[in-house]
């Protein structure tokens, strides 16, 4: 295998990928998850941009890294906002 | 190198299969499908790829030029796209079912009935 | 089903998965170039002088893949703002979110500076890179998305009652459907042209000198899902805003 400039760069792009994703599925809490998940975007917009697909990678940046993450943060602050009512109504029904 | 790209496919893809198995909040799982389906960009990414070409675009090379495969690149160019929103749909479909049943555990979903 | 059967059986599948993934590996050449894929490369452009073999694929050769591509991204967009739309509820609800904590802040200076200032550059750039689909690398879908950010800086700058005086739904919502729809009369143009549905019958363009209006059908395409994809990106942005920010009092 030849050591060359390319061939290192894919490497270890492809090495960043990999630790990325795993850091991704190993974090539990899915708010911190959410931060996880732009970064591993932005290393995905990376590897593709290194492997000569720039159309892919345009697409990648702007969904993986924003607007995919919003949304996942959007869609928890609304479960929280439901949990809160929740408990709200119940303290409400065990007052009364 | 085309090796270390098909394994880190598959590594992507049992490491978030793991990850839909062992989860105790549906977004996380939401997030584990996503890596899922990166698995499937990285092998059709490791597919096309040619040691030494360039990128597809002929603008202003000569079309003799080794450049990689162009149809891999446009199955992957519109899944991107088509990924977010679905998850985006999944999002929702979460949403409504914490306010139907009041949790968001998979493993308690059946035990609350709304 | 219960939870150790369940990793059980996974870690079956993981382990049957790897063997047969490496046995699948290792008969593998390890660099293939595929005949069609080094055809389209040298055709691309004689035959359609688009010089974007990617585009070229999306919008010309495959162009009927990426129509019903664009229409699982409507019915999506469709799905998830039915799903997020709320039904308006009692005046319990309204009680108990007069005594929610937390507003929402105004913003500081730099950060409204910023956003607003940056709004109509990343129009402009995502109206570029839309328009130069099939000369650069871009397309309908690329611009589409960064056109989509343009709203969001104006959320994030002001508050939501800009973003939704700025993004009225009704537009956006028949905006997005002319978008969708534009790409299937494109194909039937090509149908009352005497030929095969989505057939390139538009004047192709001088091949030397290219511009914005070469690849015949392409430029057209290109808008038409550029059009879509921002709109359907709006709308699923303004839904979910509206589900987790409406009952604070902001609108």
């Amino acid at each position: 295998m030849s050591f060359d400039v390319n061939t290192i760069l894919q490497l270890s792009v492809l090495a960043l990928v990999a630790v990325a994703g795993t850091l991704v599925v190993l974090t539990r809490d899915p708010f911190s998850q959410t931060i996880g998940l732009s970064f591993f975007g932005l290393m995905l917009a990376l590897m593709f941009f290194i492997l000569q697909a720039p159309d892919v990678a345009l697409s990648q940046i702007v969904v993986g890294a924003v607007a995919l993450p919003l949304m996942v943060l959007l869609a928890l602050a609304r479960i929280r906002r439901q949990e809160f009512r929740r408990e709200q109504k119940k303290g409400q029904e065990e007052k009364s | 190198m085309t090796y270390v790209a098909l394994g880190v496919a598959a590594w992507l893809f049992v490491i978030g299969a793991y990850g839909m198995v062992t989860s105790k909040h549906l977004v996380h799982l939401c997030i584990c499908l996503i890596v899922v389906q990166t698995s499937t960009y990285v092998l059709l990414s490791a597919i096309g790829f040619r040691a030494g070409a360039t990128a597809p675009v002929f603008y202003d090379i000569s079309l003799s030029t080794p450049a990689v495969d162009s149809v891999v690149q446009a199955l992957m160019l519109t899944d991107i796209v088509v990924e977010a929103t679905v998850a985006a749909l999944l999002l929702a479909l979460i949403v409504q079912i914490d306010k139907r049943t009041g949790t968001v555990d998979p493993n308690k979903i059946d035990l609350m009935k709304g | 089903m219960k939870y150790p059967l369940r990793l059980g059986l996974f870690l079956v599948g993981a382990i049957g998965l790897a063997i047969l993934y490496g046995l699948a590996i290792a008969r593998m050449p390890g660099e293939h170039e595929s005949l069609y894929g080094r055809l389209i490369n040298q055709l691309s452009q004689p035959q359609q002088h688009i010089r974007d073999a990617v585009t070229a694929v999306n919008f010309d050769y495959r162009g009927f893949d990426t129509l019903g591509e664009e229409f699982i991204l409507f019915i999506s967009v469709t799905g998830a703002i039915v799903l997020l739309r709320e039904t308006y509820e009692k005046k319990k609800e309204e009680q108990m979110d007069a005594i929610t904590p937390g507003r929402a802040v105004s913003q500081t200076d730099a950060v409204r500076t910023w956003t607003l200032a940056l709004t109509g550059p990343t129009v402009v750039f995502g109206v570029y890179i839309v328009i130069h689909g099939q000369l650069t690398p871009g397309g309908g879908f690329q611009g589409g998305v960064v056109l989509a950010t343009a709203p969001l800086l104006i959320y994030l700058g002001e508050s939501f009652e800009v973003f939704k005086r700025v993004t009225s739904t009704p537009l956006i919502e028949i905006t997005e459907a002319i978008g969708a729809g534009g790409y299937a009369i494109i194909g039937i143009i090509g149908w009352l042209a005497g030929s095969w549905f989505l057939q390139n019958v538009f004047p192709l363009g001088d091949q030397n000198n290219p511009s914005v209006f070469t690849g015949g059908t392409v430029p057209a395409i290109n808008l038409a899902t550029g059009i879509e994809v921002t709109a359907g990106f709006t709308l699923l942005l303004s839904a979910f805003l509206q589900q987790t920010l409406a009952d604070r009092g902001d609108s």
